[in-house]
């Protein structure tokens, strides 16, 4: 059991990283990756939402909409849950927590429409994970981000000190650094069925 | 399962979230004075920091919930503590709005290099290699670091020498912190001269690496009309090898500037 969680969250970390192998939440990486303290408050804001999301949307999905075969609805059923839930987040900071809400309150609303948590709740429920299994895949799912988004940001402090051709100058010289970071997490393929076996 | 039941279903599933959102707000509801918006908006929303707080919205906060003085956004002027005092309903006049200078008229003709650096294009890092390329350790590096953090478009580098635009300068001062050679001064808004130039070195050593750089000659200490109040020296003093001119005595006659055989005293931006 503790084995196949491990190898859920690693595979999400590194094998299945939301952001760079399949491409969600690319506004957020590209968007808020030029600072360090931004790109790790709001990867740090993401993480946060995706577990809350998952906590929420696994029990509806496995007990309102599988009984009734409502399967097929669980896209806008999400977006719902998530949107209110954000909504419902960020009051219930701003009361109890306010310096948590401080640091967290400019992205907490970005995040309501990032892809990359609806995806982690569908995809959470389309690969058939248990409850404790769909939290650490949302958990790993948070720490991918964190880790492109922090790896992202010292390739582009670097990229911005460089000085490349005049029409590449600005966010395709971004772009084209963002494909190499992509590429380079190609090369965590199969590494854990090499460490962990076959799930 | 019929398309009702369905409809019904995400329906309720929606009303609840709404339900729960509308009692969250209200049980959870965070008094915030309506003030607060107000004075922000009233501010330019620079953020530049010149005020001394985290940015216009934290700079609003504070007037309001702490009492803070309403005197300290630069960028705005008199405008914008007009406007934050209706607000606030007391009022405020500005201290005199001052601009930035740039004290350095090292132009590649003026002056040269000492050696051709390559690293990372930021002031900050060339004034690590032995004081910047420039052959004046003193004078402006122009890799631009004041033109990033200005909030305002008021700084652009010209031939290697920062030059700021007086009609967009606010007087925050931002640009005079990231500066690594504090060559960055701020003088009065009018149409008096300056010494634009930071080298103290001796005379003869100024010389050798800029044209126009100063070279403590005293000639404008000389020709200067203007006595301190104790009669002891003039609106032009020169101090370690550097004039400086106090611009509070200063009556703008322009004697310092035809005299200076280096034409380091100009009115800023003037060209």
């Amino acid at each position: 059991m503790a084995m196949r969680l491990a190898a859920i969250f690693f595979s999400m970390v590194l094998v299945n990283n939301y952001v760079l192998v399949k491409f969600l939440g690319i506004c957020p990486f590209l968007g808020v990756s030029k600072k360090l303290d931004s790109s790790v408050g709001m990867s740090a804001a993401v993480t946060f939402v995706m577990l809350m999301a998952t906590a929420v949307t696994w029990p509806i999905y496995n007990y309102i909409l599988v009984p009734n075969e409502l399967e097929y609805l669980n896209t806008i059923t999400f977006i719902l849950i998530i949107a209110s839930l954000v909504q419902l987040v960020e009051t219930i900071l701003k009361k109890y927590i306010p310096a948590l809400h401080k640091s967290l309150g400019v992205y907490l609303p970005l995040i309501t429409t990032n892809c990359s948590i609806l995806g982690v709740t569908l995809l959470n429920v389309e690969s058939g994970y248990n409850y404790a299994e769909s939290l650490i895949a949302s958990l790993g799912a948070g720490i991918g981000f964190l880790l492109a988004m922090v790896i992202f940001t010292g390739v582009r402090s670097r990229v911005e000190q460089a000085k490349p051709p005049k029409c590449f100058e600005g966010l395709p010289i971004t772009l084209v650094a963002a494909s190499f970071v992509a590429l380079s997490f190609t090369g965590f393929g199969g590494i854990i069925e090499s460490i962990f076996g076959a799930i | 399962m019929d398309i009702m039941t369905t409809v019904i279903i995400v329906t309720v599933i929606g009303l609840i979230a709404s339900v729960v959102l509308v009692v969250a707000s209200k049980v959870m509801y965070v008094y915030e004075d309506e003030r607060i918006g107000q004075v922000a908006g009233c501010l330019p929303g620079a953020n530049c920091g010149a005020c001394g707080f985290a940015g216009c919205s934290d700079y609003a906060k504070a007037i309001v919930e702490k009492g803070a003085e309403i005197t300290k956004c630069v960028p705005g002027g008199q405008g914008a503590i007009d406007a934050v005092g209706q607000v606030m309903g007391v009022s405020a006049s500005a201290a005199a709005s001052k601009k930035a200078v740039v004290k350095c008229q090292g132009y590649s003709c003026n002056t040269g290099k000492k050696y051709d650096y390559q690293g990372i294009s930021t002031c900050a890092a060339a004034s690590k290699m032995f004081g910047g390329p420039n052959d004046c350790s003193y004078g402006c590096l122009g890799f631009g670091d004041c033109v990033k953090v200005c909030a305002f478009d008021a700084i652009q580098v010209v031939d290697g020498v920062a030059r700021v635009i007086q009609e967009k300068c606010t007087g925050c001062g931002a640009c005079a912190k990231v500066c690594p050679k504090f060559i960055i001064d701020f003088i009065p808004e009018d149409t008096k001269p300056s010494v634009l130039c930071n080298n103290k070195d001796k005379g003869a050593q100024t010389r050798k690496v800029c044209t126009v750089g100063c070279i403590g000659c005293m000639k404008c200490v000389k020709v200067c009309p203007v006595s301190t109040e104790d009669g002891q020296g003039k609106a032009v003093s020169v101090k370690d090898n550097l004039a400086s001119i106090d611009h509070d005595l200063c009556i703008g006659c322009m004697q310092c500037a035809n005299e200076c055989p280096v034409n380091a005293i100009d009115i800023p931006n003037c060209r």
